[in-house]
């Protein structure tokens, strides 16, 4: 069952549509992320999601719910880190937490509130004002997982942790994910989103251009080849797939599609291999060769 | 400081100018007007000397000392005139622009982060500081200079090069005074608000003793440097030296905050930072305990600031009797006025200038939905399970609780005051219902806050325009003697005036309904717009 459901969402700023004809769904007991360069329109999907945008066209449902209509009824059930965590100055980390934590209704888990603020290695006594951005970012991560949702909605959650709190962070979300409760991440670090997300939606320019399971995207993707052999490997460049191909002395660097990719070993096979490396492909390479952009890809090949 | 402290100076000078040119012009083209127009306007109302000795034994009381200050009542020129009644007031509307501009570049700058993109670029550690003095002694230089030979040329007998050119320095000067302090604050205390609070307050501080000074504590006004401005005497003495007094003291306030700063942390402060509960109070857990929180030192500041405006002006009404009491003239001019004493006439007056400070603190308290709005604060709350109904109603009822305070606090100070001094003094009731009666007109400023956030809250801050329109035709209506449909475009102008006029309903009903109904409209635009972020 999808608990959140978009057909067609599009949201104008005047005649700039920062989100175009999106359509993405998040089913119950997965992590999806949802990555794309900086302005994107990452922030501006989520906002529409939680009832702070109007959406100009399009539907979107939360829990079988309109996201704006029964914006408070949705929240109940949903947890939200915005990428940006502008707090009060004057109240401590404590406070913003307790605070966060009531107005989101329920019941206050005092338990989980200490034990996520020991696991964050976080002093809640401290003024909002003296907060780094990564602490700022805590109050509002303890705040989240230390209640009870059915929905967590992460924007860019981990941008100003350090690599020990990305882990701690990485832990939360896949207890969540064990619980049964469903994530919507969006995220530029491919590592997290590799290592937390059953299904990716890359978008670009207000548009997904990707999306599906990390397996079905791999196919996408390239392997990258380093090979050396006893004998000069000719005609690789004209073999269908075969990209980039770089010669430092003896040996060779390449990516190959990884459809075509028995074709091209067998073809290297015959000159004698004496050392083959490959590496697998990353989201990364398919986050880049999206990124490089329509003229980039079109020169390739 | 070395060399390198004020390193690339001159470039942050030409980027807050690029950035801040149209603000700067429009505080330079409202003030220089203002003070262009207002001899023009005595020119044309009191022509002749007779009219404008008339004027000045209706100021020659205790009350209107306080206000405005000691004048050449003796030779009431136009330049005396001009001098008595408005170099005082816009003095303080200087020192203000001087607080907030200077917060604005100082502190603010840093407490958003701005400062340290800046400061890691090849850029001095003092260098923000001297640009920011810079721009402010360009801005008051201008002023000082446009408005001195801007009154020198207006060419009216009594209004000389010597005193038109001190009457502009004066402004520009004291308006340095208040920038320099405002920086020395900025260096002191780690939060743009607090900077702007504690300015404020002190500028506030200097126009209450003063006032206590002129009415009859002499050796007092020279404590405060507002004192010092009245003390020129321009249009007569022209005491040339007081200007050295404020330059004194400015160049005190510029060498501690340049050392001050020269000595202390990025982003710090030198209050120590305590620390803070680790668990909120239930008070603070809802919607509106956050907004009363946030705003609770605010309103506290206001509401003392209002029973101390209301106990300063009762404690001169005994002065006024015993004054009245001697001047036969007076006591004949009053009592044509249908029976009503001039103490009485004067309440009503003073009424209005209450009402209106007490404005102030409730349509803060509703824009500061607005300043949470553009600090992307809102969706931390309506991203929880928190309606913008919810929402807007706690910042109203703030208001609308925080209006009642302040009208109380002034009137009931003023009359307690005013009891304690008078031979015969008002029932509590004719005081405090005269300030009560401006309640509607206050929903109304409120309500149209409101308004304004639910459909254009990029601009709701124009409703201080609205404010500053109601203070200026209420209070100056009866010197400018405006036609009566201008007192009227202000809802102030429909209340009657206690406990000279007669209380009507009529008024206070059509101002309640209209007060909910622009309250509901904005509630419904808040409702269905985009959340700004
Ligand atoms: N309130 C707004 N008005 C106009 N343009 C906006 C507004 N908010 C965001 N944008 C624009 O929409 C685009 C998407 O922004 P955003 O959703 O914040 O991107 P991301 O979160 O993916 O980095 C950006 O080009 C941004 O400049
Ligand atoms: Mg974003």
């Amino acid at each position: 069952m999808a608990l959140l459901k978009t057909e067609g969402l599009t949201k104008m700023f005047g005649n700039f549509k920062a989100v175009d004809d999106i359509n993405i769904d998040v089913q119950k007991g997965e992590v999806y992320g949802f990555i794309g360069p900086n302005g994107a329109g990452k922030s501006t999907t989520i906002r529409v999601l939680l009832g702070m945008l109007k959406a100009t066209n399009g539907k979107a449902s939360i829990f079988g719910k309109d996201v704006w209509q029964d914006a408070v009824e949705i929240h109940k059930r949903i947890a939200y880190v915005p990428g940006d965590v502008n707090l009060w100055p004057n109240l401590t980390g404590g406070e913003v937490i307790d605070l966060f934590m009531k107005l989101r209704g329920g019941a206050m888990n005092k338990n989980r509130r200490e034990e996520l603020i020991g696991k964050f290695n976080f002093d809640p006594s401290k003024k909002c004002r003296t907060y780094s951005k990564g602490n700022r970012q805590k109050v509002s991560l303890i705040a989240a997982f230390a209640s009870d949702a059915d929905l967590y909605i992460l924007d860019e959650p981990t941008s100003g942790l350090d690599p020990l709190m990305e882990r701690t962070f990485q832990e939360c979300v896949m207890e969540a994910r064990d619980e049964g409760k469903s994530v919507l991440l969006s995220s530029h670090i491919l590592s997290e989103v590799e290592r937390l997300c059953d299904r990716v939606g890359i978008i670009r320019d207000g548009q997904i251009i990707e999306s599906g399971s990390l397996d079905e995207l791999r196919h996408l993707t390239r392997t990258n080849l380093n090979v050396e052999t006893k004998q000069q490997i000719t005609s690789l460049d004209d073999m269908k797939g075969v990209h980039h191909v770089e010669r430092k002395e003896q040996a060779l660097s390449l990516q190959v599609d990884t459809e075509n990719l028995d074709d091209v070993i067998r073809h290297i096979s015959q000159f004698g291999v004496v050392k083959l490396e490959s590496a697998p492909p990353t989201l990364e390479d398919l986050f880049m060769r999206h990124y490089e952009g329509a003229s980039a890809s079109g020169g390739e090949s | 400081m070395n060399q390198q402290s004020f390193a690339n100076t001159g470039k942050l000078v030409r980027f807050i100018l690029r950035l801040d040119r149209f603000r700067m012009l429009i505080w330079l083209l409202a003030l220089t007007f203002f003070t262009l127009m207002v001899p023009l306007a005595f020119l044309d109302l009191y022509p002749s000397q007779a009219d404008r000795d008339v004027m000045a034994e209706t100021m020659e009381n205790p009350a209107m000392t306080a206000m405005v200050g000691p004048g050449d009542l003796g030779n009431y020129t136009v330049g005396a005139m001009t001098a008595h009644q408005m170099l005082l007031l816009t003095a303080v509307v200087v020192g203000l622009m001087n607080i907030l501009l200077m917060n604005r570049y100082t502190r603010s700058e840093e407490e958003d982060g701005r400062r340290e993109l800046v400061r890691s670029l090849p850029v001095g550690k003092l260098a923000n500081l001297n640009a920011s003095f810079i721009i402010l002694s360009l801005l008051n230089s201008l002023l000082a200079i446009i408005t001195g030979v801007g009154l020198y040329a207006l060419g009216i007998d009594s209004m000389g090069l010597s005193g038109s050119l001190l009457y502009g320095l004066i402004l520009g000067v004291t308006g340095l005074f208040f920038a320099g302090l405002t920086a020395l604050i900025a260096q002191i205390t780690e939060n743009a608000r607090t900077v702007f609070g504690f300015s404020l307050a002190l500028l506030l501080i200097a126009y209450l003793i003063r006032a206590i000074g002129d009415v009859g504590h002499e050796a007092l006004s020279w404590v405060s440097p507002l004192g010092w401005v009245t003390a020129a005497e321009v249009y007569s003495a022209n005491n040339w030296w007081v200007l050295l007094l404020l330059i004194g003291g400015t160049l005190l306030f510029v060498a501690l905050a340049f050392y001050l700063n020269a000595i202390r942390d990025l982003d710090a402060g030198f209050l120590p930072s305590r620390s803070g509960k680790r668990q909120a109070s239930p008070l603070l857990l809802s919607p509106l305990g956050l907004a009363f929180r946030l705003q609770r030192t605010g309103i506290m500041s206001w509401a003392i600031a209002m029973l101390l405006v209301g106990v300063s002006y009762g404690s001169v009404m005994g002065d006024l009797d015993s004054f009245f009491g001697s001047n036969e003239m007076m006591q004949q001019l009053l009592a044509s006025q249908e029976g009503t004493s001039f103490t009485a006439q004067f309440v009503s007056v003073l009424m209005v200038v209450v009402a209106l400070i007490g404005t102030v603190s409730p349509v803060m308290a509703v824009l500061r939905l607005n300043g949470e709005e553009k600090k992307d604060r809102l969706d931390h709350l309506l991203g929880r399970a928190v309606s913008r109904t919810r929402l807007v109603a706690g910042y109203l009822v703030i208001a609308v609780i925080n209006g009642f305070l302040m009208l109380s606090l002034a009137a009931g100070g003023l009359w307690l005051a005013a009891a304690s001094v008078m031979e015969e003094p008002f029932a509590f009731g004719e005081i405090y219902g005269a300030g009560l009666a401006y309640y509607p007109a206050m929903l109304v400023m409120v309500g149209l806050v409101v308004l304004l956030i639910g459909f254009v809250p990029k601009v709701s801050s124009v409703v201080w325009l609205y404010v500053f329109y109601s203070f200026f035709v209420l209070y100056f209506g009866g010197v400018f003697q405006f036609p009566e449909w201008v007192g009227k475009l202000s809802p102030f102008g429909y209340i009657p005036e206690l406990p000279v006029d007669e209380m009507e309903w009529a008024p206070v009903v059509i101002l309640i309904v209209i007060a909910v109904g622009l309250t509901a409209v904005g509630m419904l635009g808040f409702n269905r717009r985009d959340i700004q972020g």
